[in-house]
């Protein structure tokens, strides 16, 4: 009876636990932003290609010598990913159209939830009330986990490093620039003013000011208003997102919303589950060690007879 | 009744000067004027605006409702429709050079129509290669207006600061 008892307790406990611990941290996920989060709005109307932003990354971030000068467009031919060596890629998509094709200049998009802060185990990822989102490499143990939680497919890795290899990724300029209130240093080489930098709520109204104003020019949407929980960069485009290489099936939810469940069953794994199966198995196991050890002796026995 | 003349002469002078353009009143109209001579990474260079008047005719193709003929655009002319011409017609008497600085973001004036300016840099970029893609005429590509300085072509890696050990393609890690 009291083992029954012991049991259904521990059955009714463990199920109010899984469901009551985790309700507590359901809020997150809702998170709107920091109100003075600084953004860059994208017009990809306005992008040339002229490839200045990959240049004024490379001498802002003291980045390794570029394979190719940044004024070659050759490398149009390939869509290029961020990499180590460039945290920012300018690449052409086709115009279906006939139309000219459109540019669009990639980078981190410095998430307000970010996918990469959320799996980093570490804690090596911040993100800041500016809005960037850094990480301390000294921390970072290069586990590459960020470069999956990643939806943009952003954080790239230091491959080229064979003893202490770290992820790499754009970081707003902010130790040089956003700290002080600077626009990063691809907005401010940028000719076409492609990048608009400001608050980000600013942009914002900003971007669906354009919208309004000049219809023709732009699918009525801005990209990363609302993706993922809404990002710092936000992208204006003539063409749909998914025709210059945005996921449009990312949907709205932040990645923290796919995974807080799971997080908030951590701390009852690590805490309830091992007293309550170390319960159920010693009683389980009470008397069968014994019976076993009787069986054993009784098996020894019934041999001798 | 000497006094009304008077007021009503000078309402004529000011009425009939309002009507000649004011290349005509005497305000200097610059045959040429040099571009980028503050620049680190592109030596200066000709901007021939002669060339451009005869070219183009119409003074607020560019200038918008501060010279020339009144704007036509219909969202211009809400506000626009009877603006006569401003004193200060040049590019950079309303387009800002540093408009992303901290200041400039703080001290917007929020309450202003034209709270979406483009910088100087853009303005300028945007009315050239956008009127010649057009127009199907003029310099389009970086380098026909752009000599890039000794500066310039190390910061884009190119001519004598070009990559000299071109690796083999294989630099895309993770494709």
């Amino acid at each position: 009876m009291k083992r029954r008892d012991f049991l259904k307790g521990c059955l009714i406990g463990g199920a109010a636990a899984s469901l009551g611990v985790p309700s507590k941290s359901w809020a997150v996920g809702s998170f709107e932003g920091y109100p003075d989060a600084m953004g860059v709005l994208v017009d990809t109307t306005r992008c040339i290609g002229c490839r200045s932003c990959e240049a004024a990354c490379n001498k802002e971030q003291k980045l390794p010598e570029p394979d190719v000068p940044f004024d070659d467009t050759s490398v149009f031919k390939e869509h290029r990913r961020t990499s180590e060596k460039a945290y920012t890629v300018v690449n052409r998509y086709e115009a279906k159209d006939g139309q000219k094709p459109p540019y669009r200049k990639m980078q981190c998009n410095h998430c307000n939830e970010p996918g990469c802060l959320t799996s980093c185990f570490v804690n090596a990822y911040t993100k800041t009330g500016e809005g960037a989102v850094i990480y301390d490499s000294k921390v970072c143990v290069g586990c590459r986990t960020c470069m999956v939680a990643c939806p943009f497919n952003i954080p790239a890795y230091s491959y080229s490093s064979a003893f202490a290899p770290v992820v790499k990724k754009c970081i707003f300029c902010y130790h040089t620039r956003l700290k002080f209130g600077k626009p990063p240093a691809c907005v401010e080489i940028c000719p076409r003013e492609a990048l608009t930098f400001g608050l980000r709520f600013d942009l914002i109204k900003m971007g669906h000011e354009r919208i309004r104003e000049t219809p023709d020019r732009y699918v009525d949407h801005i990209y990363g208003e609302k993706e993922l929980g809404g990002t710092s960069w936000l992208y204006l485009s003539r063409v749909p997102a998914e025709q210059i290489g945005l996921d449009e099936t990312v949907g709205n939810e932040p990645i923290i919303s796919n995974v807080k469940e799971f997080l908030g069953m951590v701390p009852m794994v690590l805490t309830i589950w091992p007293a309550l199966f170390s319960g159920i198995h010693l009683l389980a196991t009470r008397n069968k060690d014994h019976g076993d050890a009787h069986h054993n002796h009784s098996e020894q026995e019934d041999g001798k007879k | 009744m000497q006094k009304r003349g008077f007021w009503l002469a000078g309402l004529m002078v000011i009425l009939f000067l309002a009507t000649v353009p004011g290349t005509s009143r005497g305000i200097t109209v610059p045959d040429n004027v040099t571009l980028h001579s503050q620049s680190k990474l592109y030596e200066p260079f000709n901007f021939p605006h002669a060339k451009h008047i005869l070219l183009v005719k119409e003074c607020s193709y560019c200038h918008h409702h501060t010279t020339g003929t009144l704007e036509q655009d219909p969202n211009c002319i809400r506000c626009h429709r009877n603006s006569s011409e401003t004193k200060v017609v040049s590019c950079r008497g309303c387009h800002q050079s540093d408009p992303f600085s901290a200041v400039a973001i703080k001290e917007k004036n929020k309450k202003i129509y034209h709270l979406d300016k483009p910088s100087l840099k853009a303005a300028m970029h945007r009315n050239c290669i956008d009127c010649h893609e057009k127009m199907k005429k003029g310099p389009i590509a970086c380098q026909a207006c752009h000599v890039y300085t000794k500066a310039g072509a190390a910061f884009y890696n190119t001519g004598e600061f070009a990559p000299k050990n071109k690796p083999a393609k294989s630099g895309h890690g993770g494709h």
